[in-house]
């Protein structure tokens, strides 16, 4: 079990003595116990969902830094033949990642800027539909989790995905990683499909996704189950849209515009 | 009864060796992409289907057209039909062992297939056809296989052998419709989101599989002394007709709906086929092509010369099969994916390492084909074997 | 003696031979006894040095266990964390668990991994751990 505040003192003092350091000197003594002392994990959401306030992003830096941060924190693969990139979230020109809004008549600013596009999780997702092993499927807290054990890579998914958002491993994924940047998470191998996952292991972990920390406070995440979480506010006080929602997919990926 | 398809002619020696030389091509070329991944192929994020999934759709046509067959002589008693049932159940055989190969190339993890059925999903369109593709394999094996025999041995054949060739009628049907569903509920991907994707299929199916069992049985009456009979050809040759008729005729629904609603979404694939989208055009040359020799096929078949003259049956049927196989076996599956979900145009053409192992697949089939074509009409030229019911 | 026995027999020597190639291929080739050691800094560190079941147990069951927690990370209760029945608290994870302390994949995984010619594909994905000692 976890330590109690006077132990967790009491080893502290001595690691910092010794000049191990706080976590090391964890790890060694009892593995697996800092992990545990951790903000509990944000696990009890019935429905997570991501809000995206578009008005506060604007620079090209402002999506860099939100897109460079799930890179890094998914070890994702810069890969050489464009056609067959990976990517869990990137920018789109409003046309394209609202195509059914054919408006010839948008603002200047709407018309020209970018929105970021990622899996939207949907509560009715086609891609967990068509999956023949199961390898991808919803889990009861809403996220789309993928399953890289199971996964046959047949891209049936890829093909039901109305949004574009997964992505195949044509190739051995670290051929293309120059480095491991984040060890704690697995690269993936060739011939299975990835897509955003809303970092679910460190929601584990009690921590938010790693693109809405980079946002500085531009993107919300929460549980659209719970009528005062931060989300729901933001719905609540503000004009939003979502992708292609005539499919009836209902996607949990919600914009401010 | 195996032993009758190693014995055979010089031809048919080259014939078998040339296909073997092409499944040892394919296989090479299999082991690269095995190794390297999919990434030597020329499918892509966007355009994440190809080549092999194009011509699995096409062969699972090609081999429900064994019914046509086994409907009319079976069900209504179409007795000039009665000698080449045969035929058209090895050619089923044959199609979907191509169809399983396909698939098994084309998936990114090969060894884990058998997921499909440790973790059965059947809200999962593609575990009904991996069900109904090996069902309908198993049932042309065993009719087929059984009903030869007893013909060597001049005797009726097995009775539990009738109602598996019943209920081959349907399920020909359904492997089909389940192929068709692959695509047909597919919500972002236009031009497959439509309600007669299945009927589509019905019918090329039902031109494209009598069409090839016309050129083989004529291949087989100038290579062999097994002659299926000008009223059988007649007759098939009338169902391929009516087929392709009713094919052309669904093309031109389609394009109603696309170009009379005017919806861009439903538009822009056939646009992209017909006369190429944002600049890019891959598919027009081969549209246009598969359209012309499609309706001078049809036209040859309807006028009185294919009646007559087995030469323009001949051609007449090739341009059946090749222009369906363009619209099914190039078009129909890459063209699902333009433009991609985000409306941005990426197109798609196979690598020749793909088409190497596509021809390796074909070539497979083809020696399938052969071996199973050599027993059976060595057993119906047999003058002791006789066909008794 | 037999019909054709300038054919059969040296088939059947031939045979023999091809039969027996891993016998006499590998003689003299003797792979040394798996030496796996678990003398890394982490392990010399802990106060009880147990692992989260006993040798024997991890030995047999080892691929078993990771199985389990991979069932119970992404399609269970999605816990990442297991108590021993001492009351250890472990990651379920091969990554940031087991590799934590057994940090020397050469010297101590593929010591046996490599003796009986296995080879688990685990670390195509899951990263091991940079070789220190």
């Amino acid at each position: 079990m976890g330590m109690n505040r006077r132990e967790f003192l009491r080893i502290a003092g001595i690691a910092s003595l010794w000049g191990l350091g706080g976590k090391t000197a964890f790890e060694i003594l009892k593995p697996g116990a800092l992990e545990a002392q951790l903000r509990p994990p944000l696990m009890k959401a019935k429905k997570w969902a991501m809000v995206i306030d578009t008005r506060k992003f604007n620079a090209p830096e402002d999506f860099q830094k939100v897109i460079d941060a799930c890179v890094k924190a998914h070890n994702i693969p810069k890969v050489a033949n464009q056609r067959q990139e990976i990517k869990w979230i990137w920018k789109e020109k409003y046309e394209n990642a609202f195509p059914d809004d054919l408006n010839q008549f948008l603002p200047e600013p709407v018309e020209q800027k970018f929105f970021l596009v990622m899996c939207n999780h949907c509560t009715n997702p086609p891609c967990v539909r068509v999956c023949p092993t199961k390898a991808t499927f919803k889990r009861p807290d809403g996220i789309v989790m993928m399953d890289y054990h199971r996964c046959i890579g047949c891209r049936f998914c890829m093909a039901g995905c109305p949004y574009g958002s997964r992505s195949f491993n044509f190739r051995d994924p670290r051929r293309f990683l120059k480095e491991i940047t984040n060890p704690d998470y697995p690269t993936r191998s060739k011939g299975v499909v990835e897509k955003c996952n809303f970092c679910e292991e460190r929601l584990a972990k009690g921590q938010l996704p790693a693109c809405v920390e980079a946002s500085n406070g531009a993107m919300t995440f929460g549980d659209l189950d719970n009528p005062d979480s931060e989300v729901r506010k933001l719905l609540r006080e503000n004009y939003s849209i979502r992708r292609k929602p005539n499919l009836g997919t209902q996607p949990n990926v919600y914009y401010l515009i | 009864m195996f032993e009758k398809a190693l014995i055979g002619s010089k031809g048919y020696y080259t014939w078998v060796l040339f296909l073997l030389a092409m499944i040892g091509i394919g296989f090479a070329c299999y082991l690269y992409q095995y190794n390297e991944g999919l990434g030597i192929t020329g499918m892509n994020r966007d355009v994440s289907w190809g080549f092999y999934i194009a011509q699995f759709t096409f062969l699972v046509g090609v081999a429900a057209s064994a019914v046509m067959l086994v409907l009319p002589y079976y069900l209504h008693d179409v007795q000039v039909f009665g000698k080449i049932t045969i035929l058209g159940e090895f050619l089923a055989i044959a199609s979907v062992v191509m169809c399983i190969l396909f698939v098994t190339v084309d998936v990114g993890y090969p060894n884990r297939l058998l997921n499909i059925i440790l973790y059965p999903t059947p809200n999962s369109i593609l575990f009904w056809d991996f069900i109904v593709l090996n069902g309908y394999l198993l049932l042309n094996l065993f009719i087929g296989w059984n009903v030869l025999t007893a013909e060597r041995k001049a005797v009726a054949p097995p009775k539990w052998v009738k109602p598996l060739i019943y209920i081959s009628i349907p399920w020909a049907i359904s492997i089909h419709t389940v192929t068709a569903f692959l695509y047909a509920g597919m919500p972002g991907r236009h031009y497959w989101l439509t309600a007669i994707m299945a009927v589509r299929f019905l019918g090329s199916a039902f031109a494209a599989g009598p069409a090839l069992l016309i050129i083989l049985a004529m291949l087989v009456r100038r290579l062999t002394p097994f002659d299926a009979g000008q009223e059988a050809l007649n007759k098939l040759r009338n169902i391929v007709t009516y087929a392709m008729l009713a094919s052309i005729f669904f093309v031109l629904l389609e394009l109603f709906t696309a170009y009379y609603s005017n919806i861009p979404g439903h538009k822009h694939p056939f646009t992209y086929l017909f006369v190429g989208l944002e600049g890019h055009g891959k598919y027009v040359i081969w549209t246009w092509i598969s359209v012309v020799v499609g309706i001078a096929s049809a036209l040859l078949l309807i006028l009185p010369m294919t009646r007559r003259k087995n030469a323009w049956l001949l051609a007449a049927c090739i341009g059946v099969f090749g222009s369906l196989w363009i619209e099914k076996g190039l078009t129909l599956v890459v063209t699902g994916f333009v433009p991609n979900p985000l409306e941005h145009v990426v197109e798609y053409a196979p690598t020749v390492p793909e088409v190497f192992i596509a021809l390796g697949v074909w070539a497979t089939g083809f020696l399938v084909l052969t071996l199973l074509y050599k027993i059976a009409l060595s057993v119906k030229l047999d003058p002791n074997s006789a066909s008794v019911h | 003696m037999m019909y054709d026995e300038n054919k059969v027999i040296p088939i059947i020597i031939v045979f023999v031979i091809l039969a027996t190639f891993p016998l006499w291929y590998n003689l003299g080739k003797a792979a040394p006894k798996p030496d796996p050691k678990i003398d890394t800094p982490v392990i010399q560190a802990l106060p009880e040095k147990k692992c989260i079941e006993p040798k024997e147990v991890m030995k047999t069951a080892h691929m078993k266990i990771l199985d389990q927690w991979r069932m119970e990370v992404v399609r269970g209760d999605f816990s990442r964390q297991m108590t021993t029945a001492d009351g250890r608290v472990f990651e379920k994870s091969l990554q940031k668990g087991c590799m934590n302390c057994h940090s020397n994949k050469a010297k101590f995984c593929d010591q046996c991994h490599n003796y009986m010619e296995v080879k688990p594909f685990c670390w195509d994905c899951h990263n091991a751990p940079k070789e220190t000692n």
